[in-house]
């Protein structure tokens, strides 16, 4: 269930309500976000869609707990959110979000397994906990052959897949994708997009993805434009999009 | 111990400027501690004066002689223990740069008023009748392969022009402390005396006296400046260690220098280190924002800095002591014995070793504040 009229109930896992955010440039006040409510059930898979500057990538930076609101509140779980310290917020996200960027942004010195193992480093997990765990992640994107590449010798599409498998190895409540498909060429980005569909279906993820793409956003349950600082819900089908997604 | 697969692994991203970086500590190391070496060097003779001991000079200058005749005056004067005296001889050994300290010395009360600079009784007593007899420090010895008979050949140029004064060498001696000079050679006085130019005779260079308390140091130094006041030879009495400060003074400020060049070293170990490390740390300012994203807390950040820091700066650190480990005995001989012998002890190296580490901690400090403060937000917009 996803609902943008702030009528969701306390079953949300996401509950966004009268969220402003207002950037100051200059002189200038830059009202990004205005009185944007939002609910997201567990197992939702949402895409944000709107044109530039429209405050997708905010929202989710947001949501992501790596920025503050102006106004208004965020609770994930149970955890409101807005009012943590810095210091709670960085742990709450290492426990709680999974993000995908566009850009992969791997750690080019580390191979893909100590990519990969970067979250698990803030556990207190044991080493072969880790290992097994990291080997669990790699093998669910499909890279388990490639674990001790760097990221230089994988393909884009291998080195998102890469960052899926950090984001999805300490078990976080939720992914939040900025532009996962923005960097690959149709077919990564297929392949890219057929995991997001499996962490949702068979893995129970609930996924947040901020996408320019149609073909992209149509793979998700739910597309959400926002327009002015505002959300407004959307169908596959007012996007006229075929049936089949991302060809 | 988990993170450092993480701190060696950025360590190695730019290998050749982590090599630029850490030859710089090393040589800058090495620079530090030579000059630590040679500071102290310099101010040995400081370290190694007897509390008890004074030296008389002529007022004037070290090079007016005094006469031999002032001794037993001196010795009868209260509190006075034992008086010996010296001459510079400034003769060089088969070439010019065969340079090493001479003495003309009194047999009878070297022995008494030097106690630290031990030479074997037979050798001692071998040294007393023979009139040519030399004895010659250890470092000395080794440094031109001498051995007790060898004959030794001088050449002066400041006692009349016949040159070359040859020696027996009859002994060897060794200071009972590291930090004692075992770079002299010794011959007798009546040897001195018997060739000299008539000019040059009954007169000495200066007097070396031990008293007995040296508590009296101070008074009994008055009383012979005062007992020679307004004479032909007018004396300057002060303590070892005054004496040997006053001629380092003669070189000019050496600390001064070593200190001013030691400073312009570090802070310019400091820049090169710490640019290296803002160039470091704005490179993977993305990088370091997906840290931040996935739970890596604003300390950890700065540790993660920091800790690259001083990996560079210890392994810098110890290639330069290595360095001066392996160079500072080399430049020792080198110098020819124009610097005391040249000692690099423990504490040069552990004080390089800690200027290294403070150097690496505060060459971190300011990107990793930098790093520490990135808002994750908009460093991800930069990529």
């Amino acid at each position: 269930m996803v609902k943008v009229d702030g009528s969701g109930n306390q079953s949300s896992l996401i509950q966004v309500r009268d969220l402003d955010k207002t950037y100051r440039r200059g002189g200038e006040e830059i009202h990004v976000l205005q009185g944007l409510n939002l609910d997201v059930s567990p197992g939702e898979f949402v895409a944000f869609m709107g044109p530039s500057g429209s405050g997708k990538t905010t929202l989710l930076n947001l949501m992501g707990g790596l920025d503050v609101p102006t106004r208004g509140s965020i609770t994930v779980a149970g955890d409101e959110i807005t009012h943590m310290s810095s210091g709670k917020l960085t742990e709450w996200r290492a426990r709680h979000v999974g993000f995908i960027f566009q850009m992969y942004n791997l750690i080019p010195v580390l191979t893909a397994f100590q990519n990969v193992e970067l979250p698990l480093l803030l556990t207190k997990l044991s080493k072969a906990e880790r290992r097994s765990h990291v080997e669990t992640a790699l093998s669910i994107v499909g890279l388990s052959d490639r674990m001790n590449h760097f990221p230089r010798q994988l393909s884009g599409g291998q080195e998102q897949r890469v960052t899926i498998a950090r984001a999805i190895v300490s078990d976080p409540t939720f992914l939040l994708c900025d532009e996962p498909t923005g960097d690959l060429d149709r077919k990564s980005a297929s392949e890219v997009m057929a995991l997001l569909e499996e962490l949702v279906g068979s893995h129970h993820k609930t996924v947040l993805m901020v996408t320019h793409d149609p073909l992209v956003a149509a793979r998700a349950h739910t597309t959400l434009h926002l327009d002015k600082g505002v959300l407004v819900e959307g169908s596959k089908l007012q996007q006229g999009v075929p049936a089949g997604g991302v060809a | 111990m988990k993170f450092a697969r993480i701190i060696w692994a950025n360590l190695f991203r730019k290998r050749v400027r982590l090599l630029l970086t850490i030859g710089s500590f090393a040589v800058a190391l090495f620079l530090f501690v030579f000059l630590a070496v040679v500071s102290d060097a310099f101010n040995r003779g400081a370290d190694v004066a007897g509390a008890d001991r004074l030296v008389i000079i002529n007022r004037t200058s070290i090079i007016n002689p005094i006469p031999l005749k002032y001794r037993d005056q001196i010795l009868r004067i209260p509190g006075v223990k034992a008086i010996t005296h010296n001459n510079w001889f400034g003769g060089t050994y088969i070439e010019e740069k065969n340079f090493f300290p001479q003495f003309v010395i009194d047999p009878e009360n070297q022995r008494e008023v030097f106690p630290e600079l031990i030479v074997p009784d037979d050798q001692w007593n071998a040294f007393l009748k023979d009139r040519q007899g030399a004895i010659a420090g250890r470092q000395l010895a080794d440094r031109f392969h001498w051995k007790v008979g060898d004959r030794i050949p001088i050449k002066t140029t400041l006692y009349g022009s016949n040159g070359v004064w040859e020696f027996n060498l009859v002994g060897i001696y060794h200071g009972k402390r590291p930090q004692d000079d075992e770079t002299q050679f010794w011959f007798q006085w009546n040897y001195f005396e018997e060739k000299v130019p008539e000019s040059f005779k009954g007169n000495i260079g200066w007097y070396v006296l031990r008293v007995n308390n040296p508590d009296d140091a101070p008074k009994i130094a008055k009383t012979i400046d005062d007992m020679y006041a307004n004479s032909p030879y007018e004396t300057k009495t002060e303590t070892e260690s005054a004496f040997a400060a006053g001629w380092v003074k003669q070189f000019g400020n050496i600390q001064k220098l070593i200190v001013s060049i030691g400073i312009v070293v570090f802070f310019t170990l400091l820049l090169v280190t710490g640019n290296t490390m803002a160039i470091s740390v704005r490179e993977r300012t993305s990088e370091l924002a997906v840290f931040k994203a996935i739970g890596y807390s604003d300390l950890s950040i700065l540790f993660f800095v920091l800790a690259e820091a001083l990996t560079i700066a210890l392994i810098g650190g110890l290639l330069g002591l290595g360095l001066a480990m392996l160079a500072v005995p080399a430049l020792g001989s080198a110098l020819n014995g124009l610097l005391p012998s040249i000692i690099l002890k423990w504490s040069f190296l552990g004080f390089g070793l800690l200027v290294a580490v403070f150097t690496g901690i505060l060459s971190g400090i300011l990107p990793g504040w930098g790093a520490m403060r990135l808002r994750v937000v908009n460093a991800l917009r930069r990529v």
